[in-house]
């Protein structure tokens, strides 16, 4: 059974993560600690609110920003981040004033734009996924595999702004909202949702399963 | 594209609900988390509960209630009534649910939602509006389950709110409520279209043609009815597959 550390930087509902993961069969460690995120198979990096007081609840744990880079960049273990767990993984945010993220991945995150300014902001509700096809992904990506069965994925957002990589390769699907919203990033062993597959009924729970079997 | 969404509200009063007897799908009807299951499989796009419980000892069983739903249902929760503190707050996200429902604490003090949003962020904020008619486009708003008048205008109120940092209003029209006329559209038209944030509209749903008027005439991002659904007089599929016909998207169902 894969064990997984979602970490607790005192940011969001990591009840309804731990649920979904738990339902998917994982062995799941809610921890602040970085011992035991360090100790976990797969890492999970949730987070609601804004960019830079999420980013300032990670540095607040001693230890962690170290623990979670040797285990997800050095040691390759798989990665997940949702929401603004998946927003750190830029170089920068812009929320709040300009802040620096994990530098994961390059890129920045910056308001949504509708075009359409009839949309309400906070972009809140369910949207439908559109796949990319990546280069860096040209089989397709593991945990994207069968989200859409016989009517398309549609999955829960709740943000105001989203991840804007550098480059296009890390793109992995997007969705509509008065233009192009990025729903997915990822590469190598990393992968980023902007929308919360726990609260994604079956599409979430599949991509949560496929990221408990994914093997990068 | 963003789909409209549509929401069950269960009434839940001691731990039970308080309406919808005739679901004989269900062993325990009056179970809040059986309900929720099945809306859960039926493809409900969201649930809200609404802790109607009167006396102040038995307010910690709508904890239990979130705790056990939120094992089981992986959709978005809505938790409302009785919401003061933000330790009430802390305790409904911790039991797992997404979004908590302010409405009387934030007429008593509109700061409160400004504390609430800074502390756990937009998103699980909403605030409720209950608001009545006092004239041509003219609503006021009321607490107590409408019994009482807190002297607002609710479109200013509502701004008030978004600008406080409301992630969403779920606005009732306490004039239409139970009436199953249908959604007040002027009322839920003047506030979507004054405010930036999104609004759910709520009371007066009889009809599925009423669902399609909360969203194409009134401008609302989600629609929530009670007794429709509850009384079994149409499923989540059937209200689906009747918004999608009229022309408003939705989420289709996975088979």
């Amino acid at each position: 059974m894969s064990r997984v550390a979602i970490i607790d930087y005192g940011s969001g509902n990591l009840r309804s993560a731990a649920k979904a993961f738990e339902r998917c069969g994982a062995n799941v460690v809610v921890t602040a600690d970085p011992g035991e995120a360090s100790a976990a198979d797969r890492i999970v990096l949730p987070g609601v609110g804004a960019f830079a007081d999420c980013r300032d609840g990670l540095a607040a744990l001693p230890g962690m920003v170290e623990a979670l880079t040797r285990s997800v960049i050095e040691d390759g273990k798989p990665f997940l981040g949702i929401c603004v767990g998946m927003q750190l993984m830029a170089t920068f945010g812009l929320e709040h004033g300009r802040t620096q993220g994990l530098g994961w991945i390059d890129g920045e995150v910056r308001a949504i734009a509708p075009s359409d300014t009839a949309l309400k902001v906070p972009h809140m509700g369910w949207n439908e996924l559109s796949f990319v096809d990546s280069p860096a992904f040209a089989n397709g990506h593991d945990v994207l595999q069968d989200l859409n069965k016989s009517v398309a994925p549609h999955a829960y957002f709740v943000h105001s702004f989203h991840f804007q990589p550098d480059d296009g390769a890390h793109l992995l699907a997007k969705a509509d909202y008065g233009g192009d919203i990025v729903a997915i990033i990822g590469r190598d062993n990393l992968i980023g949702t902007q929308f919360h597959p726990e609260k994604s009924q079956a599409v979430g729970l599949k991509f949560i399963e496929n990221f408990l079997a994914w093997r990068p | 594209m963003l789909k409209a969404r549509i929401i069950p509200c269960l009434d839940v009063k001691n731990g039970r609900v308080v309406k919808g007897v005739n679901f004989v799908a269900l062993r325990d009807a009056g179970d809040p988390v059986e309900q929720a299951r099945l809306y859960d499989s039926q493809g409900a796009d969201e649930l809200c509960f609404l802790d109607i419980t009167a006396s102040h000892e038995d307010r910690d069983i709508i904890f239990d209630v979130v705790n056990r739903t939120a094992e089981e249902c992986f959709m978005p929760l809505t938790v409302g009534g009785g919401v003061r503190t933000l330790d009430d707050i802390r305790k409904l996200l911790l039991a797992g649910a997404d979004k908590v429902s302010i409405n009387t604490a934030a007429v008593d003090n509109p700061s409160f939602v400004r504390e609430a949003a800074n502390k756990f962020g937009s998103q699980c904020i909403v605030v409720a509006v209950d608001a009545k008619n006092e004239g041509p486009g003219k609503w006021g708003i009321y607490t107590h389950g409408g019994r009482k008048s807190a002297g607002l205008d609710a479109i200013a109120w509502a701004k008030q709110m978004a600008a406080f940092g409301a992630g969403e209003i779920l606005l009732t029209s306490m004039d239409r409520d139970g009436t199953k006329s249908g959604f007040d559209i002027d009322l839920t038209r003047s506030i979507s279209d004054a405010i930036t944030i999104p609004v759910v509209a709520s009371g007066g749903v009889g009809t599925l043609d009423h669902m399609v008027e909360g969203v194409r005439d009134g401008h609302a991002s989600a629609v929530l009815a009670a007794s429709i659904f509850h009384f079994g007089e149409f499923s989540i599929a059937e209200t689906k597959a009747y918004m999608a016909a009229a022309g408003v998207p939705v989420r289709p169902l996975v088979p």
